[in-house]
């Protein structure tokens, strides 16, 4: 068994290795131990045509310029770079800087990736898509990649999502696509996954999976975190221009690790700039209610590719737990777990109380309501901010924004009289 | 790897045997704990009693992306119930040495993480005949295949009608006892009818260098039987099987329920 060895309680520290091979753009298919295809034979002839796809993309002005079109005339990038200095008054006197993905249309990140999949799906010359989604973000970037781009759309949800995201079903209805609530196992993410891929077993032929995080068989790892790299590329440009430096700490929250990746690759050669990826701590750690994948996790395989995960001993999926459902996941992508084992990235988990605090407070000091998601981020650059005082220069990618998420921060901070509550 | 001889005969030589008494094998699968592990074994040696000529025992796992509800319902309630994948060894050696090989369905997840080697080293030891893996290909496979080459064990990769050439030539050489051919694109489940692209899928699976070729998948009915048995090796039943469990009142239901579609299976497998 390649069981990898934790390397990062041993190793040197990241800046004293050397930097090449470059870390950044790391063609896959595996990272390390990581990654690979386990998949069912079914589909490895679609992963193929993928692969293949996005190998010609890569290089292909075309792409290039009708993704870039996309982009900024559609989803409205480059997304801005915002100073948040009443938020960072209480990070240590930090300077904070928040790219601000929750501007991007559809309120999130995940537009960048679902836009470029939705090119190559009209290359692949399929006409329909398929999309898990746990908050509900990357559904809605889905159906609206598909409405735009005039696809068949049917994403899958957990039933628990559903109810705690009922808006973004919705707005997913709104936009022509079909929502199948997914009632079985644990009734989130990982289910909706499960849900999805027998849905793409059967009709591979026709159908393309528009997956929404850097986790998967390969190419999904580097697929996602290609397109989502247009993060980190502008965030590194607007940062140097504002500040005539690089950042100290890059911070992002983790679920399958989309946004994380894309904002630390274009970072990950460059030495001196440390990444912190940010779990969902849930009830605590101890508690066992969590989704820390990463802080908490083992070597495993999951959907597809080999990472860590949320296991017993006898490598059953368990159960994860986070207020925010976009990071309710007990797997994570593999380039993360490489990242973590040879002590490129940092990753900790942060509890849903300090999550809920640091919401709160984005809130009332920037007059910014973040994704619960993002609030992960947020609540560990205000620790690290205190840590390292007031001469660093923190950036966190502020993923996505928190409409989403008022019915349930308005439950949490008991917002509303009871004659007040909708639901 | 010579010079290390199977602990139990392999699922080759049970599907040659078939053939050459002018049948298609008859592969039977039921998930382990199912309705308990004690029931399950019942059920399977039901199943062995009626005359099978394999066992597929499933090994219950939380994320079975290659099943349909009647087999994710059924092993959810086994995992429910507190079965551990000891438990499928145990039932393996309960059932082993009644002369028909049985191999375990695995998820490759339990396997990864107890250890490939111990895998199948306790997979030997229980008296098992080999592996089916649904999410292992063999592009990803190199440590079972080593470790089932020391233990001379089966190993049985799938394919499907997506596969190109180039794939089921890969897949055919790192078969051993037979490859499993899926009737039609999808999970596992009863259909009405029986694809047609199966007959194509075997026929490119010979041509691309398998020995042996089972079809599987949306086979459930003695016509569907009878069809493949035209065409293949061998005829894999799984959700009509494990639906028969979940429906039957008691154990003696049950196990009179699996012998009758055993029976009436394994007859239309005859070629007339």
């Amino acid at each position: 068994m390649t069981t990898p060895a934790p390397a990062h309680d041993d190793g040197p520290p990241a800046s004293a290795r050397p930097t090449t091979p470059a870390l950044a753009q790391n063609p896959g298919p595996t990272f390390g131990p990581f990654g690979g295809r386990h998949v069912p034979e079914a589909l490895v002839a679609a992963l193929d045509e993928l692969a293949d796809a996005h190998a010609k993309a890569t290089t292909d002005p075309d792409f290039h310029e009708a993704l870039t079109d996309l982009l900024h005339n559609y989803a409205g990038r480059p997304s801005p770079l915002t100073p948040a200095p009443r938020f960072a008054e209480h990070a240590g006197g930090a300077t904070i800087f928040l790219k601000r993905e929750d501007l991007n249309h559809t309120g999130s990140h995940k537009i960048n990736n679902v836009l470029g999949q939705a090119l190559l799906v009209q290359r692949l010359g399929k006409t329909r898509v398929i999309a898990e989604t746990g908050a509900g973000q990357h559904g809605v970037a889905t159906a609206t990649a598909a409405a735009l781009l005039g696809l068949d759309c049917t994403v899958y949800m957990g039933e628990e999502d559903t109810r705690r995201q009922a808006l973004n079903v919705a707005r997913m209805r709104l936009l022509g696509a079909e929502v199948i609530s997914v009632s079985s196992g644990t009734k989130t993410l990982k289910d909706a996954i499960n849900a999805a891929l027998r849905d793409w077993v059967a009709n591979v032929e026709t159908t393309h999976y528009c997956f929404g995080t850097a986790a998967g068989p390969h190419p999904f790892p580097t697929l996602v975190r290609d397109l989502q790299r247009v993060i980190g590329v502008e965030a590194r440009e607007q940062i140097l221009a504002k500040t005539g430096r690089l950042p100290d700490v890059v911070l992002a929250c983790v679920g399958g690790g989309s946004n994380a990746i894309g904002i630390f690759d274009a970072f990950l050669d460059d030495p001196t700039v440390r990444l912190i990826g940010c779990e969902a701590g849930g009830d605590g750690i101890d508690t066992g209610r969590h989704a820390a994948t990463l802080s908490a996790g083992t070597p495993g395989v999951l959907h597809g590719a080999r990472s860590y995960l949320l296991q017993d001993t006898d490598g059953q999926t368990t159960d994860s737990h986070s207020i925010s459902a976009g990071l309710d996941y007990p797997g994570v992508g593999p380039q993360h777990a490489w990242l973590r084992d040879i002590g490129r990235a940092e990753y900790r988990p942060v509890p849903d109380a300090q999550v809920m605090d640091a919401f709160r407070l984005l809130c009332q000091t920037e007059g910014i309501l973040p994704a619960i998601e993002s609030a992960h981020a947020l609540a560990a650059a205000l620790d690290v901010g205190r840590d390292l005082g007031p001469e660093a220069l923190l950036l966190v990618n502020l993923s996505g924004r928190g409409d989403k998420d008022v019915e349930t921060a308005s439950r949490y901070f008991q917002l509303l009289d009871d004659g007040e509550v909708t639901t | 790897m010579t010079g290390v001889s199977p602990s139990c005969a392999g699922v080759g030589k049970a599907i040659d045997a078939a053939g050459e008494e002018g049948r298609a094998a008859l592969i039977a699968y039921l998930p382990v704990g199912f309705p308990s592990v004690a029931g399950s074994v019942d059920a399977a040696k039901a199943l062995i009693d009626a005359g099978v000529d394999a066992l597929e025992l499933g090994l219950p796992y939380s994320d079975p992306v290659m099943d349909g509800p009647v087999i994710e319902d059924a092993v959810v309630a086994a995992l429910a119930a507190g079965a551990r994948v000891d438990d499928t060894f145990r039932a393996v050696e309960a059932l082993a040495g009644r002369g028909v090989p049985i191999l375990v369905m695995t998820y490759y997840n339990p396997v990864y993480r107890r250890g490939v080697a111990r895998f199948a080293a306790d997979l030997a030891s229980a008296g098992g005949a080999g592996l089916i893996t649904p999410d292992l290909i063999p592009d990803e496979a190199g440590e079972w295949i080593a470790a089932s080459e020391a233990h001379g064990l089966d190993r049985v990769f799938l394919v499907a009608p997506s596969s190109t050439a180039e794939r089921l030539a890969v897949v055919a050489e790192a078969c051993r006892g037979f490859t499993y051919a899926t009737s039609t694109m999808g999970v596992t489940g009863e259909r009405a009818t029986l694809s047609g692209r199966a007959r194509v899928l075997v026929e490119r699976a010979r041509a691309a260098g398998a020995e042996r070729v089972c079809v599987g998948v949306g086979v459930s009915t003695p016509a569907h039987a009878a069809e493949v048995a035209s065409f293949a090796d061998g005829v894999i039943v799984g959700s009509a099987f494990v639906r028969l469990v979940s429906e039957a009142d008691s154990a003696a239901e049950a196990r009179q329920a699996l012998s009758d579609l055993a029976g009436r299976l394994r007859e239309a497998a005859t070629l007339g």
